[in-house]
């Protein structure tokens, strides 16, 4: 059903590709491609065509989109934000075609999202006979599928540091991953998600009745793409934790718990940091109220927004007596400084959590 | 009630218009004193350590200022022209009230916080009320503040037209936020480097601001920032007019670090040179990088 060969395709965020997949090949009817999962190596690439000083999930995009277009993904697109997202499309897709690649881009920020002759010109470029029918059919399940990827990650990070066999969480996830890419209705992902969530909450734990919670705030990319964190939420729960983190595209796209979060943030932050910053202040009072040891925020080294977050956070902690630790990433943090940090950082909640 | 005047970030792009209107308003201030080494490493020391350059200047502005005045006057500005503004401006007040929370610091501030035309006027008139000043006056003030911003720099652009049309050196284009131009620490030794070299600094941020950001069009479809298409569209005014350009940025700022590798792609033909001064090193090994730029300037001109 695929129309005149678009190949179309997201950066990575956590796992989100398979929703989109779904949107794209049902709704748009083009072709997705998931790109191949982030490694180092995408983030050599990425790094050694974009700008040194910008943040570093444009780094991320830029790697993304060169291994896919060695794919043959030649529609790639660009969501935009409160921040220097805003301007990542033009500049990735100025780079790239300065580097000889030939391809389309679809950039949300170049949208007039106003103007109903601005979004249908634009998401022309995806594929000119789209059918909004067949788009408007598509919608709920892919937002299903969101929902169904953070309920799922929710619930193995409350438990995997507790599983009796070593990586019998990642396991499952895995192969209820590779079931989703071969979507093909609303009807199956019901039941996928029923037999994956028994599943789930099948796997043995040695969980004690308390816990050491931590909370994981920051910035929108960091604190999601678990390659851009050094998979940090999987290296807490190796230390016997119970990871909470809020933001996730459930509360964000689909609750808007950002307008809750200006409100929570009050005290703190009068008005918008920009981006995510105020919804990172209020999870850091959320997770403190609710009983968290410790909190942890990542960003991406620069990011401004999380930058002016941080003498708010520190008084937050201070008024919470609640210890906050702070992880900033570019293209060459060094994982032996992190692995020390998160000792420490443990060893701290430990002794405070009197146990 | 005396009010604080920080020097820094957006002062130096309204420095007649808030001098004057608090001059007609009546109301007292200071502006604290040209950038030096201890406001340099207040803001350093008070600052996290990964914030820009000139946010830490503010807020070692910000503290010179504490126990010299009633109120802080930290305004927050998220639109202008219609276009964004970095985070930092829709950050600050919010940032120098938790950063100075236990100094018990009163803060004066206006807030244009949309993308409409008469925001800043309804927030230059709110502020005027919590100043306790008579509608009509303020009214007045504003008109007249403003009035004396537009003069001031239409004249201080048309006296940059004169020379570029009258100077015989070599003009380089100094591209820089308004904030780090006009800074002690950051914009003067650039200026007095080039200088000394024998050239003549042409300001992008001098040119009408209006126009350059409809030339900026041209350029660059979505870039978000006012104040960086401001500088874009000062470089396609001029870039036949001058012999090479300076991108002068500060570390590590958000906007510059994607807008400088736009604009190196953009005017491959053009000689850029990009200078990146932090809170460490200032602007040091600047002057050999600066002479070295301008002697291959001076070739290229005599070849051709
Ligand atoms: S534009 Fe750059 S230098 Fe200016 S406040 Fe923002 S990050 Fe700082």
């Amino acid at each position: 059903m695929t129309h005149r060969e678009v190949v179309a395709c997201f950066p990575h965020i956590a796992n989100y590709a398979y929703a989109f997949k779904y949107l794209f090949e049902n709704g748009f009817e083009v072709k997705y491609l998931i790109p191949p999962p982030i490694t180092k190596n995408t983030l050599e690439l990425g790094s050694k065509y974009s700008p040194d000083y910008v943040c570093v999930p444009f780094k991320y995009c830029m790697g993304c989109y060169l291994e896919a277009l060695d794919l043959g993904a030649n529609c790639l697109m660009q969501i935009y934000g409160g921040c220097r997202l805003n301007y990542y499309g033009e500049l990735n897709d100025c780079i790239l075609h300065d580097m000889g690649y030939k391809f389309e881009f679809f950039d949300m920020a170049a949208v007039d999202w106003h103007s109903p002759k601005s979004i249908f010109e634009n998401f022309r470029i995806i594929n000119p006979e789209m059918s909004i029918a067949k788009i408007v059919k598509a919608a709920p399940v892919t937002l299903k599928i969101i929902k169904m990827l953070d309920k799922f990650e929710d619930f193995i990070r409350h438990n995997v540091g507790f599983e009796v066999n070593d990586g019998e969480f990642d396991r499952t996830y895995k192969e209820f991953l590779k079931k989703l890419e071969n979507l093909s209705d609303g009807k199956e992902l019901k039941k996928l998600g029923k037999t994956y969530w028994k599943k789930l909450n099948g796997i043995k734990l040695n969980k004690p009745a308390k816990t050491i919670k931590v909370g994981f705030i920051g910035d929108y990319y960091t604190v999601q793409e678990p390659f851009s964190n050094y998979f940090m939420e999987k290296e807490l729960a190796k230390f016997g934790m119970e990871v909470y983190r809020q933001m996730n595209l459930t509360s964000t796209l689909i609750n808007k718990e950002h307008r809750k979060s200006q409100k929570t943030a009050k005290k703190y932050a009068k008005f918008n940091l920009g981006a995510t910053a105020n919804c990172t202040v209020a999870e850091a009072i959320k997770f403190a109220k609710e009983g968290c040891a410790g909190i942890i925020q990542v960003k991406s080294f620069g990011c401004t927004p999380e930058i002016d977050a941080m003498p708010i956070l520190q008084n937050v902690s201070r008024d919470f007596n609640i210890p906050v630790l702070h992880f900033s990433f570019d293209s060459q943090t060094s994982e032996t400084g992190i692995k020390t940090r998160l000792e420490a950082f443990y060893d701290m909640v430990e002794a405070r959590s009197g146990k | 009630m005396k009010i604080g005047i920080p020097r820094a970030l957006l002062y130096y792009k309204n420095e007649k218009f808030w001098t004057t209107f608090f001059d007609e308003i009546g109301a007292e201030y200071i502006v604290s004193p040209e950038t030096n080494k201890e406001i340099l490493t207040r803001g350093e020391n008070i600052s996290i350590d990964e914030t820009c350059l000139p946010t830490k200047l503010l807020l070692g502005h910000i503290d010179w200022l504490i126990d010299k005045c009633d109120y802080i006057f930290i305004p927050r500005v998220a639109f202008h022209r219609g276009y964004e503004m970095c985070t930092k401006f829709l950050a600050q007040t919010d940032l120098v009230c938790n950063t100075f929370r236990d100094r018990n610091i009163k803060t004066l501030f206006y807030n244009v916080y949309d993308k409409k035309y008469n925001r800043e006027r309804k927030a230059v008139k709110k502020m005027g009320k919590f100043l306790g000043v008579k509608r009509s006056r303020i009214k007045y003030a504003y008109t007249t503040a403003k009035q004396a911003q537009q003069y001031f720099e239409m004249f201080r652009e048309q006296h940059q037209q004169k020379v570029l049309e009258e100077s015989g050196k070599i003009k380089i284009l100094l591209v820089a936020h308004a904030y780090n131009v006009g800074d002690k620490y950051v914009g003067e030794p650039v200026l007095g480097t080039l200088k000394s070299l024998g050239c003549e600094p042409i300001i992008a941020e001098y040119m009408n601001e209006a126009k350059c950001i409809r030339a900026s069009l041209e350029v660059s479809k979505t870039m978000p920032w006012a104040y960086n298409r401001h500088l874009l569209g000062a470089i396609e005014l001029l870039k036949d007019e001058v012999d090479g350009v300076i991108l002068l940025t500060t570390f590590p700022c958000g906007t510059d670090s994607m807008v400088n590798e736009l604009i190196v792609r953009k005017y491959k033909e053009l000689p850029i040179i990009t200078l990146t001064v932090d809170s460490q090193d200032g602007t040091a090994g600047m002057e050999t990088r600066l002479e070295s730029f301008v002697d291959i300037i001076q070739l290229k001109k005599e070849r051709a």
